[in-house]
């Protein structure tokens, strides 16, 4: 006991001396303040900084708007709003768009971002490896800069898509000075980033040269947890000032102290999706898909799975994108219909095998939907494999039945329209009403990208488990945290602490 | 003469060993499912992307040719440079060697410290409740796994009394090149506790039964016949001749504490060895991963030499055995 104690007086008196020998350091630029700090904890690190590379989630976590900064934003309502570009001018064609550029707008390393600049990131991302990104580009065909702060972008068909995608990683003004993406980012936000130490942090300094409003730390630290609870712990714990995804909702409850707590609870853009393999015999058949969709209490699902945080979607598209509609009463729980459809069907002893990564959300669904599906008469084997596996075997070679898998970009129903994509969905009709909404006029555009979500939910096209919840978890000192997640980035420009 | 002899066939039993190894791991880890194009791009990948990236990546070339090219790269002390990010290697792993090797050497000094008093007290007091009590505490301690003992550790001291960190780590010295011998401290006590549990309970066995033999020996029973206490006794001759024992153990323990330090790397989040490893395999980082299991591999090696060649300079009788 006696020990406990000393050790204990020890470890805090060393605390305390760090923090003055911190202060003391701070000293010559800021005279009077200790630099402001803010640790966030994220579940997962990126592999790589390199957003032409990777599709990885954690990149534009990390670096979307908060070191790299696009034309157009995205904000917390869905809506595109002027950021690097004052202000854009759209052809009446819809080919020609006109982008003003914010003036003395200028990159972490003091260049201008001029409109050379920008036509030299854009040119940039449209080599990018990663096909994502080529293919949201895809409708660019020039990029010129008009003089030293306009650029004019013409597209070879009109699209929808395309503006949008310039509020995402693929509009990202990378500096032109940047020769290595993957391990030293570069670009003109808030921002920069100062360090990072594999396995456990990465760190941003706020960038003193910035053009708009500055940033409100000093510098901000992405810690990285594999483990959830872990996470938890850490935020108990007092080591993290945010948590900036929840994924272990079953935790919430330990955060109920509003006097130490504040919990940020809205959507996000992620669809967990247990998509069919079109191009199984069985699952290509309506009444199965339907019988399937049927034969599971979504309601139930969410909340055993996710603690019932999150919401019921029906359909490939997240409430604070354009075009969404509650859906969710398409295919209500109904286990007797679904055995109607099945002996319909004419099938008995269906077996299907459900390949899911390994991460929380999936495999706990996997085992909710095995359970259901054998009410039915369906026999479903698990079968769980590694991301990197997964990515193999069921998302590059379609080797699976079943999968599920939460899709985490915004407004990428059209990815439904690729018949190539791992679905094997091959639909003219939903790939005619892409097409035609894209090219269509804004109202168009919302109209026809409804049909076609609702056309998904009739076709039984997937089912759509749930809307996974945006669950942020801060100390009550912070405020700003953005209540929806609407684009991959966890926005720091609008978050400040007293 | 015979002495030089033996230490050379022990070395080079050494780069043999070091060689097969190098091909072992190299097939084992190109034969895990998954393919790091796909990894990198995610849900980016198409056909197309895939197959551009793999070939700028260098993984278009026959197998026989990237075994080559790593294993010469290694002679010259190039591991290879990450697929993921194009960084060299060896400057990816050689900062997650130094917190492994905290983490190990620490518990490796703290063990025996408990394991010596407890395991004598075991001995000695074997037939009372207090040598029971301290078989008891040994086997509960060798029951609980590093990685729950560490939940627990975490749940009461950061948790609850708030007086340690939950998880993370600080260099000796930070990035700045100021020394943080505290915080340091603060990050370690608890991963290195949650591996001394086990590894002083394994030997508090081995410390028991080397000394219930030393007391039944021919050379303790003439110490007490001379007048001297039990303790006395144990000290001066039991505690040299239990140590030969004791020493062997602790050098076949090394390897499984390694084992262990990657477990509780990841409970505790120290950015070592055994986390890098397992982010690398995700990522399906292969370049990466064959290096990491190459310096575990090798850290190993280098510990079973040592003790094959410590064994020859305490025994004299096995010098001349390998040369004959």
């Amino acid at each position: 006991m006696v020990s406990g104690r000393i050790s204990r007086r020890a470890l805090l008196g060393g605390t305390a001396a760090i923090a003055v020998s911190a202060a003391a350091c701070s000293g010559p630029s800021t005279p009077s303040a200790t630099p402001k700090t803010l640790s966030v904890g994220a579940s997962l690190e990126p592999p790589t900084l390199d957003p032409t590379m990777s599709d990885a989630a954690s990149i534009p976590q990390l670096l979307l708007y908060n070191v790299y900064e696009t034309l157009v934003k995205m904000d917390s309502d869905g809506n595109i709003k002027p950021l690097l570009a004052e202000r854009w001018d759209v052809s009446s064609d819809h080919l020609t768009y006109t982008f003003t550029l914010q003036q003395g707008a200028k990159f972490a390393s003091g260049t201008a971002v001029d409109a050379a600049a920008v036509v030299a990131g854009i040119q940039r991302m449209r080599t990018s490896t990663s096909s994502t990104i080529k293919r949201q580009l895809a409708p660019i065909a020039s990029v010129a800069a008009q003089n030293s702060s306009t650029v004019v972008v013409t597209l070879s068909q009109p699209s929808n898509e395309w503006l949008y995608s310039m509020t995402s990683t693929a509009g990202m003004i990378v500096d032109p000075a940047s020769t290595d993406m993957a391990t030293k980012p570069m670009g003109s936000g808030p921002f920069a980033y100062s360090s990072w130490t594999k396995g456990d942090s990465i760190t941003l300094d706020k960038n003193t040269k910035y053009w708009g409003t500055p940033g409100r730390f000093d510098d901000v630290t992405l810690r990285y947890y594999v483990d959830p609870n872990a996470m938890t712990t850490a935020m108990l714990s007092g080591d993290l000032d945010i948590i900036s995804s929840l994924q272990a909702p079953q935790s919430l409850s330990q955060f109920s102290d509003t006097a130490k707590y504040t919990i940020v609870e809205g959507t996000t853009t992620g669809k967990v999706t247990m998509g069919f393999n079109h191009s199984n015999a069985a699952l290509s058949q309506l009444k199965i898909r339907q019988a399937i969709c049927y034969a599971i209490d979504r309601k139930a699902l969410l909340d055993t799975v996710w603690a019932g945080h999150g919401q019921l979607i029906g359909s490939h598209v997240a409430p604070t994108e354009p075009y969404y509609e509650d859906l969710s009463n398409t295919y209500p729980f109904d286990p007797a219909k679904a055995k109607a459809l099945l002996a319909e069907a004419g099938v008995t002893n269906l077996s299907l095998r459900l390949r899911v990564p390994v991460v929380k959300y999936a495999t706990d669904s996997a085992t909710f939907v095995q359970s259901q599906l054998k009410d039915v008469g369906i026999t479903v084997t698990i079968e769980q494999l590694d991301f990197a596996r997964w990515l193999t075997e069921v998302f590059t070679n379609g080797d699976y039945d079943m999968t599920i898998v939460n899709h985490v970009e915004a407004r990428d129903l059209v990815k439904w329209a690729d018949p190539k994509y791992y679905w094997h969905y091959n639909n003219p009709e939903l790939q005619a009403l892409v097409k035609e909404a894209d090219a269509g006029s804004a109202d168009d555009y919302v109209q026809l990208m409804k049909q076609a979500a609702e056309l998904l939910a009739n076709d039984a096209a997937a089912d759509w488990l749930f809307l996974m919840p945006n669950l942020v978890v801060t100390t009550s000192d912070v405020t700003g945290v953005g209540q929806n997640a609407t684009s991959l980035s966890f926005d720091l420009t609008t978050i400040a602490s007293r | 003469m015979n002495l030089g002899r033996t230490v050379a066939v022990r070395l080079l039993v050494f780069a043999a060993s070091l060689f097969v190894a190098s091909i072992a791991i190299f097939l084992v880890v190109n034969a895990l499912p998954g393919d790091v194009a796909t990894a990198i791009l995610g849900f980016g990948a198409d056909p197309a992307s895939i197959a551009e990236l793999r070939a700028r990546l260098g993984l278009d070339r026959p197998l026989l040719v990237r075994y080559f090219s790593w294993v010469g790269g290694m002679i010259s002390g190039d591991m290879g440079r990450s697929y993921l990010t194009n960084e060299s290697v060896t400057a990816l792993v050689a900062p997650r060697i130094g917190v492994t090797a905290w983490l190990v050497v620490i518990s490796m000094l703290i063990a025996p410290l408990v394991a010596l008093p407890l395991g004598m007290l075991a001995a000695m007091k074997r037939r009372t409740w207090q040598g029971a009590a301290a078989s008891t505490v040994s086997q509960i301690g060798l029951s609980i796994p590093a990685f729950y003992a560490g939940i627990l550790l975490v749940i009461v001291f950061a948790v609850g009394l708030h007086w340690l960190p939950a998880n993370g780590y600080t260099d000796l010295v930070d990035a700045s090149g100021r020394w943080r011998p505290v915080a340091f401290l603060q990050h370690l006590v608890l991963p290195v506790t949650s591996l001394v549990i086990v590894q002083a309970s394994v030997l508090t066995r081995y410390v028991r039964s080397a000394f219930v033999e030393v007391l039944s020996e021919d050379y303790f029973r003439t110490a007490r016949a001379v007048g001297w206490t039990r303790w006395r006794a144990l000290w001066r001759h039991g505690v040299r001749n239990a140590a030969i024992s004791v020493v062997t153990v602790i050098g076949l323990q090394l390897a499984t504490l390694l084992v262990g330090a990657i477990v509780v790397e990841q409970v505790f989040r120290l950015p070592g060895l055994g986390t890098a490893l397992l982010s690398a395999v995700a990522n399906r980082d292969l370049i990466v991963v064959q290096g990491i299991v190459m310096v575990l591999v090798f850290a190993v090696l280098v510990i079973n030499l040592l003790t094959d060649l410590s064994y020859l300079l305490i025994d004299p009788r096995l010098r001349g055995r390998d040369a004959r």
